[in-house]
């Protein structure tokens, strides 16, 4: 019987497996896009802790910070404390923060750790479709701002400034609705 | 392993419970796996966790592999099945959770 001793040097794949160039990306924060070129948010249907079906449809009309987190991430957990500010704020002027969590671990993960931050927002489990729909999510977090007609305003990869956001919400939430409502024709008596 | 400039791993036994850490893992058969030594990690700070250090590896690295040899087992080539699952940061974002596929060709004598 002998022992054999074998070491092992797995040469630069990971990060090209993973996605990721020689040298760190840089956050790339995104100002508004004006409203004629902005893309519909893909609608999605998930669950968040209560079990509760959620469908970002029914978010239309308010201004949407979409997050898409995970408890691993740190950088994630830095954004937390803003999100929760902003939805304390600015709930009762037409605005939520969804939170996909995309861990692995589900809700086993992400409820403890929900309720030790006193996260104040919805929160949701992401899967892989919802994943798809938002291009792959190459990296968290992952933070689009959708305005009340359900389209895409801007989005943050990676650690943003938390005036970045804030500027954002309130250009949004300051803007006509663009939603459209079918006109009335009232006949004089 | 290498890694780039700017990026880190968790090491394979991170300060808290939440973060994914390194594992390598194999099915050896034959062989029997005597013990698996990751290098020593070091403590880092990063500016989204100013007040807790991780436990990290960054740049070139080796992780070592002890593998025992059965008294009953047949000698010749064989390829043993490795895992090396992973999760990668840099200082603003997170990469989700990898796991690497290993062949590792050996010959038992």
């Amino acid at each position: 019987m002998y022992v054999a001793r074998m070491s092992i040097a797995v040469a630069a794949i990971l990060l090209v497996s993973a996605g990721c160039s020689s040298s760190p990306r840089t956050v790339r924060a995104a100002s508004l896009r004006p409203a004629k070129e902005r893309k519909k948010a893909p609608d999605f249907e998930l669950k968040d802790a209560n079990g509760q079906t959620v469908h970002l449809s029914d978010y239309r009309g308010k201004v949407v910070l979409l997050d898409f987190w995970a408890t691993w991430c740190g950088p994630c957990k830095v954004e937390i404390p803003w999100f929760e500010e902003f939805e304390r704020q600015n709930k009762d002027k037409g605005f939520a923060v969804i939170g996909v969590a995309m861990d692995d671990d589900g809700w086993d993960a992400v409820k403890p750790f929900a309720k030790e931050r006193g996260i104040n927002y919805r929160l949701v489990l992401g899967n892989d479709q919802v994943a798809d729909l938002y291009g792959g999510l190459d990296a968290l977090p992952t933070t689009l701002l959708i305005d009340r007609g359900g389209n895409i305003a801007a989005v943050h990869i990676g650690l943003s400034g938390k005036s970045e956001f804030e500027d954002g919400i309130q250009e949004l939430l300051n803007a006509p609705s663009g939603i459209s409502v079918p006109a009335v024709l009232v006949r004089a008596e | 392993m290498t890694l780039g400039a700017g990026y880190h791993v968790n090491s394979n036994a991170p300060h808290e419970a939440y973060l994914i850490p390194l594992k390598l893992s194999w099915t050896a058969a034959p062989l029997d796996v005597a013990a698996v030594t990751y290098p020593k990690p070091t403590d880092e700070t990063y500016p989204f966790s100013p007040d807790q250090p991780l436990s990290v590896y960054t740049g070139n690295f080796d992780i070592a592999t002890k593998f025992k040899v059965p008294a009953d087992a047949t000698g010749g080539l064989m390829v043993l099945d490795g895992k090396l699952r992973y999760q990668a940061c840099n200082n603003t974002m997170c990469f989700p959770p990898n796991t690497v596929e290993i062949k590792l060709p050996v010959e038992v004598r």
